[in-house]
């Protein structure tokens, strides 16, 4: 008998991090080998499961930053440090990191959508020799909504960041959609680049169209894509697009390959 | 070896059978159909070979046998789980060619799709064989012949109704002896070979086209006409996809199962995620993806064969009348329009038309 995919398993909560009122990081116990940009499907029994993102991974542990939106993400945040959450996993592909290398990088995210970019973030934050520079536009909805305010001020060490709300007036921030500073990227003076784009379904869209209005090749682009999935591992077709399954294929692609892919 | 057993003898063969085998086919749920004084023919284990419907359509394909609609994954209590049992029995089912056919496209998908193997699926699956049931002409709205998939050699009986007396052939040696005092006659099931409801699947060869296609008009008219209620899929051999459901056993919440619920695409929360997102919003916009699912976009993925099998059951369950074969011809004659060049009109073309009213 093959091994059961469907079944997951427990593992310990060993701390929870509130981020904002309604997302808080859940760093659980776990010496699983994750690579940056993929998920695990999460559950609790008797309440149900989702797939979600990997937002930080260590030695032993990874992250799962959740906004508490849901059946199943309201039941997690009555969760306590030492109780068992329950996950399979991890799935999906990853951000291309030993491509990214040597090379500039622009990582452009929205609001939840850091969860996904972070530890890719804190790779290059680790190893900033492995990179010419990175760029981070970082787009938040408002001062409350500001997630891992912790890394965002390392970043501002190493990094170029441009962090930003949609409407608030905050020392530090600028005002805006992360759309409106994609063009102070210096894009020109890249001899080699990538550009990752992570966010909700309609910013990613214009950020995408943005960066190509910039100059950006659509081959340097990556983008990761979030879909409703119930299996994972390519059985129940809610995450298909086209011939895709975003479970299997995804969650990160290509521009080249996203751009095609119709809902 | 073909014989000529009468249906008495066919009993008594069933009967023996039923030690090893739990044995499924189309039977008559008198007065349960769908319109008052209607009967409902759908897939059920059978005790005598006279339950056996083969003169008329089945309303609901075999898949419910190994793909249940819904099916206990694993029962948990605080944090333990253990998984669902199956019978120890094995699966005979009496099915015909388009089904059997349909059941390799579930194969796909839970045995390969994404390199591993879904073990509820499994663990029914290897269990099963099939006995064909012989088609003499097929039904109005059958379209299998332009599917490819009227004709199949994987089974280890077939059988042609005939009268008092069964035909057989028995190709599979487990089963020979069963037979062995039977009277030998030369029988090999035939194939329909032609069906009253042809379809013409469109060629689409380039993103371009697939775009062009995406913003066709003809898609906005099933906004109206599509009630979304997802009994096409409930009756397709070929759909496969599945919700997941916790549900607790008592009050105090303890103890209770995960279930696999059969869903389709053609809900409308199909594709929302928690939060009230949705990426096909519209009826119309569901019905153009599990259209392209269906003829196109399976067989770009798997290589080997469109993913429809062409049993018409989704049109004839459709509460609105909305035929599938239509649907794929619609699209076709669309196809060819674009590639000549002609004027389809898109849905921006539809809407400045009505903001012009």
């Amino acid at each position: 008998m093959s091994e059961n995919i469907m079944l997951p398993h427990p593992y310990k909560i060993i701390d929870i991090i509130p981020e904002t009122e309604d997302v808080y990081t859940f760093r659980v116990e776990t010496n699983a080998k994750v690579k940056s940009g993929q998920f695990f499907q999460v559950s609790i029994p008797k309440i149900g499961e989702a797939p979600i993102s990997v937002s930080c991974m260590g030695e032993n542990w990874i992250e799962l930053t959740i906004r508490k939106v849901g059946k199943l993400t309201n039941e997690i945040f009555n969760l306590k440090p030492g109780d068992k959450i329950f996950m399979r996993g991890p799935y999906g592909n990853s951000f291309p990191i030993e491509e990214f290398k040597s090379k500039h990088l622009v990582v452009i995210a929205g609001g939840t959508g850091v969860a996904p970019v972070r530890s890719l973030l804190k790779y290059f934050y680790e190893n900033p020799n492995e990179i010419k520079s990175l760029h981070f536009i970082a787009g938040f909805r408002d001062e409350k909504n500001i997630l891992f305010k912790e890394d965002l001020k390392n970043f501002r060490t190493r990094f170029n960041t441009i962090y930003t709300l949609d409407r608030d007036k905050i020392e530090g921030f600028e005002v805006g959609l992360v759309t409106e500073h994609i063009k102070k990227i210096p894009f020109d003076s890249f001899e080699d680049y990538n550009v990752v784009i992570v966010g909700p379904h309609v910013m990613m869209h214009f950020a995408a169209l943005e960066c190509l209005k910039n100059g950006v090749n659509e081959e340097k682009i990556w983008v990761s894509f979030e879909r409703r999935m119930s299996c994972g591992v390519g059985k129940c077709g809610h995450c298909k697009i086209n011939e895709v399954y975003v479970c299997l294929e995804g969650p990160v692609f290509n521009y080249t390959k996203a751009k095609n892919l119709l809902d | 070896m073909s014989y000529c057993v009468s249906t008495k003898r066919m009993d008594e063969i069933l009967k023996a059978l039923q030690k090893d085998y739990k044995i499924y086919a189309p039977v008559r749920f008198e007065k349960r159909g769908r319109y008052s004084d209607t009967d409902l023919i759908r897939y059920a284990e059978i005790n005598s070979i006279e339950d056996v419907v083969y003169d008329e359509k089945s309303h609901f394909s075999p898949k419910e046998v190994i793909y249940p609609i819904t099916q206990a994954l694993f029962y948990f209590t605080e944090d333990e789980y253990r998984e669902s049992k199956v019978d120890d029995k094995k699966i005979l089912i009496f099915a015909r060619a388009c089904d059997i056919n349909g059941f390799r496209r579930l194969d796909t998908i839970f045995l390969k799709n994404g390199g591993v193997e879904d073990i509820y699926y499994k663990r029914l699956r290897e269990k099963v064989k099939f006995i064909l049931m012989e088609c003499k002409e097929g039904w109005d709205s059958c379209f299998c012949v332009s599917m490819g998939s009227n004709k199949t050699d994987n089974y280890s009986l077939a059988v042609r109704f005939d009268g008092d007396n069964i035909l057989v052939e028995v190709k599979d040696h487990e089963f020979i002896n069963l037979f062995a005092n039977e009277k030998e006659v030369e029988f090999t099931p035939q194939f329909v070979t032609s069906n009253p409801t042809k379809v013409n699947i469109p060629e689409i060869d380039s993103q371009e086209l697939l775009e062009k296609i995406y913003n066709l008009e003809m898609w906005e008219s099933y906004n109206s006409r599509c009630i979304s209620c997802g009994a096409c899929s409930a009756v397709c051999i070929t759909c496969s996809c599945f919700n997941t459901l916790d549900i607790i056993y008592t009050e105090n919440g303890r103890v209770g199962e995960r279930r696999r619920v059969q869903t389709s695409c053609m809900h409308e929360d199909f594709t929302t995620m928690a939060g009230g997102w949705s990426f096909r919003k519209t009826a119309g916009e569901r019905m153009r993806f599990r259209t392209l699912h269906k003829i196109y976009d399976y067989k770009l993925r798997f290589k080997e064969e469109h993913m429809c099998v062409g049993c018409g059951r989704c049109e004839e369950r459709c509460p609105k009348l909305i035929s599938f074969s239509s649907t794929i011809n619609r699209l076709y004659d669309e196809v060819e329009k674009l590639k000549k060049g002609e004027v389809s009109r898109t849905r921006e073309q539809a809407s400045s038309t009505e903001e012009g009213k």
